[in-house]
């Protein structure tokens, strides 16, 4: 590791206890660069997270965290920024986990522009209970409990945060972890919801039921499939078959949910004194 | 004898309930994961996709939604069954009490697991005995074995008419769902003559219009909660009946509400649930080749409570541990209060004592129980001893 980036670590937790070729630790990694790079405090940080593999992540970054019920992360977050809306609060989160369980709470976060960081690792499996699909597995995709394969459609997550109100949404890839780095630093300096999906890989549980290969197969297949968004622009709809977008999706400042209900207590105040 | 036909197979708890399930032909099943009991539904979901099973299986996106769907299926009258654990559980709460409010037959494997927080994902009580006043009957085994003839029996239990209630199959989570022993399957023709296609009244008929689930003001709601109690009494008799008649046909039955071990003439009995009741046994036999009059009470039937069995309990032993692997923080363990207040009749002298044990995946081990039954006669010889003992407690 970096030695500059041991400080942001808990290194007596370390090693992690992901499998090998899970696309997480580069994540975690790309999280801690932009907290860095950012210059924020730490000692006023936050890290929170739910219940799935992701949900490991802040057991071993040296912050204030908190490992809470599956699901619920976005909840827990909400409370912790509305207690303190001078903390940096971010949510670390699966597909599982912000999606299928966690989705009310996740659509109410995004509509209400509260101002969490939220990074979701999406490796398109339940992996921690051993490979059920979730509702980020591909149409078609084998699960232990979709054998012949998903007959159901899945989410797009930055469709879906779009939609319910964020007001900064990117998309990086284990593999473009530079790229992951700057959408979280933007989503840091975003005051509102940011919601950056970071496409993992689980090589134990999903790519090897799907017959993907290897890990370096699966992280070789996020450079491909992957498109710019910029570039993507100039590109005819026949060359984005097959392809999914990466890099800064949705920036539109709006009103912030803890900011704006300061204000109505200071106007309730100012008329009482009246 | 038994006039079925078996085979035997190495199968783990969770493996011999998803045998079980197959062979009480379900029409809908409806799960979320979560360790220890995944591997319910996974093995399921493969004898669904190979269609060894005509089921409806549903991968929904939380437990509160797995009860749910559940109950849609049970209010068309379809047999349903559903499998959980721990946080799970706790998650469907409000479900259960909806479930067994309105009377469906649900049968649900709930593999036992702690209550977070601290995080631990092995095995204690907490999860079910919390769920105590949800109307749920509750079942708990002691083996792979067990898990998979009461998962038939549960069936047949919760669909009697005179029930008509949910059933939780408690099996200890990892030392049960995860531990391989031969099971022995038995064959669908003789399951199917056991356990008819489900029949009922209580369901969605488009011929006949009704509204199910609606408001029972005060004016009748308490007859509502009284036919859950009267269903709940008539339940202790379905038990036993279902699994004498399960023996007779499968040969393997297991006294019901309660299975004694060596009480005949025991002055020292434990009461014991789940799988700490297979060491319990073994304890139980060297302490009687030592001389010791000692026995074990395999509690099976926490809801419905066997009070009767207790009652007469009570005037025959001279002291009684009861082994929680729960606390109920305030009081005792849930278990012990529950024995301790059937045993106490007019004139008993039996003294008690409370073991709080295997919390969180602990083992209890022989010397534990060994230790439990020399406290027992202690307070018996008038020694003093804390009512409630942590056993095993450390603190390095």
């Amino acid at each position: 590791m970096r030695p500059d980036l041991q400080e942001l670590f808990r290194m007596e937790k370390l090693p992690h206890i992901w499998c090998p070729g899970c696309g997480h630790g580069i994540i975690m990694r790309a999280i801690a660069e932009a907290i860095k790079e950012s210059g924020i405090d730490m000692d006023k940080t936050v890290i929170v997270s739910g219940i799935g593999c992701s949900s490991r992540a802040p057991g071993y970054m040296n912050f204030d965290t908190c490992h809470t019920i599956h699901g619920r992360a976005l909840a827990f977050a909400t409370g912790i920024k509305l207690a303190n809306p001078e903390l940096n609060v971010f949510v670390i989160t699966g597909d599982g986990d912000a999606t299928a369980i966690g989705g009310n709470h996740f659509i109410h976060a995004a509509r209400r522009n509260i101002d969490l960081n939220v990074i979701l690792f999406n490796n398109n499996i339940y992996g921690m209970t051993g490979g059920q699909y979730s509702p980020l597995t591909p149409t078609g995709s084998k699960a232990t409990t979709s054998p012949y394969g998903n007959v159901e459609r899945n989410f797009d997550i930055p469709t879906l945060a779009i939609a319910a109100g964020a007001s900064y949404v990117g998309r990086g890839t284990a593999y473009h972890d530079k790229l992951l780095k700057d959408l979280i630093i933007a989503g840091i300096n975003n005051k509102g919801f940011s919601l950056i999906e970071a496409i993992s890989m689980c090589p134990t549980s999903f790519g090897r039921r799907n017959k993907l290969g290897n890990a370096a197969k699966m992280l070789e297949l996020q450079k491909t499939a992957a498109i710019n968004v910029k570039a993507a622009q100039k590109l005819p709809p026949e060359k984005l078959e097959g392809k999914f977008l990466i890099g800064e999706l949705h920036n539109k400042p709006a009103p912030e949910f803890t900011e704006e209900y300061d204000k109505l207590i200071a106007k309730l105040r100012k008329e009482a004194e009246q | 004898m038994s006039s079925a036909k078996t085979n035997k197979r190495f199968l783990s708890g969770d493996e011999a309930v998803a045998f079980a399930v197959k062979l009480s032909r379900p029409d809908v099943i409806a799960a979320y994961p979560i360790t220890p009991q995944t591997v319910i539904v996974e093995k399921i979901s493969e004898f669904v996709a190979a269609k060894e099973i005509d089921c409806q299986f549903l991968h929904v996106e939380s437990e509160h939604s797995a009860m749910a769907a559940s109950m849609g299926a049970s209010l068309m009258g379809s047999r349903a069954f559903t499998a959980t654990s721990s946080q799970g559980l706790l998650y469907m709460c409000e479900m259960l009490h909806y479930v067994s409010g309105s009377r469906y037959p649900i049968v649900m494997v709930n593999a036992n697991r702690t209550v977070a927080a601290p995080w631990n994902i092995f095995g204690d009580h907490r999860d079910s005995l919390s769920q105590r006043d949800s109307g749920w009957i509750q079942i708990y085994v002691e083996n792979p074995q067990e898990a998979l003839d009461v998962t038939i029996q549960a069936f047949k239990i919760a669909e009697n008419p005179q029930v008509s209630l949910p059933v939780m199959v408690n099996l200890d989570g990892f030392v049960i769902t995860h531990t391989y022993e031969l099971v022995e399957i038995p064959d669908q023709e003789t399951v199917d003559k056991f356990l008819p296609p489900y029949q009922t009244t209580n369901k969605l008929d488009f011929d006949n219009p009704k509204s199910l689930s609606f408001t029972a003001s005060p004016e009748w709601q308490t007859e509502f909660r009284y036919q859950q109690y009267e269903a709940m009494e008539a339940a202790k008799k379905i038990i036993n009946q279902v699994d004498e008649e399960y023996g007779k046909i499968f040969g393997r039955s297991y006294g019901g509400l309660v299975q004694e071990y060596r009480c005949d003439d025991a002055d020292y009995v434990l009461v014991a649930m789940g799988s700490v009741a297979g060491t319990t046994r073994l304890v139980v036999d060297k302490l009687r080749a030592e001389g010791k009059k000692v026995g074990l009470v395999k509690l099976r039937s926490y809801r419905p409570f066997p009070k009767e069995y207790f009652q007469d309990l009570g005037k025959k032993v001279k002291a009684v541990g009861v082994i929680d692997r729960d606390i109920s923080f305030g009081y005792e363990g849930a278990v012990y209060t529950e024995v301790k207040a059937a045993l106490f009749q007019p004139g008993s002298q039996v003294k008690t004592l409370n073991f709080i044990a295997g919390l969180s995946g602990r083992d209890i081990t022989k010397e534990n129980l060994t230790e439990m039954f020399t406290k027992l006669e202690a307070i018996d010889k008038g020694e003093k001893e804390d009512e409630v003992q942590f056993i095993g407690l450390r603190w390095a």
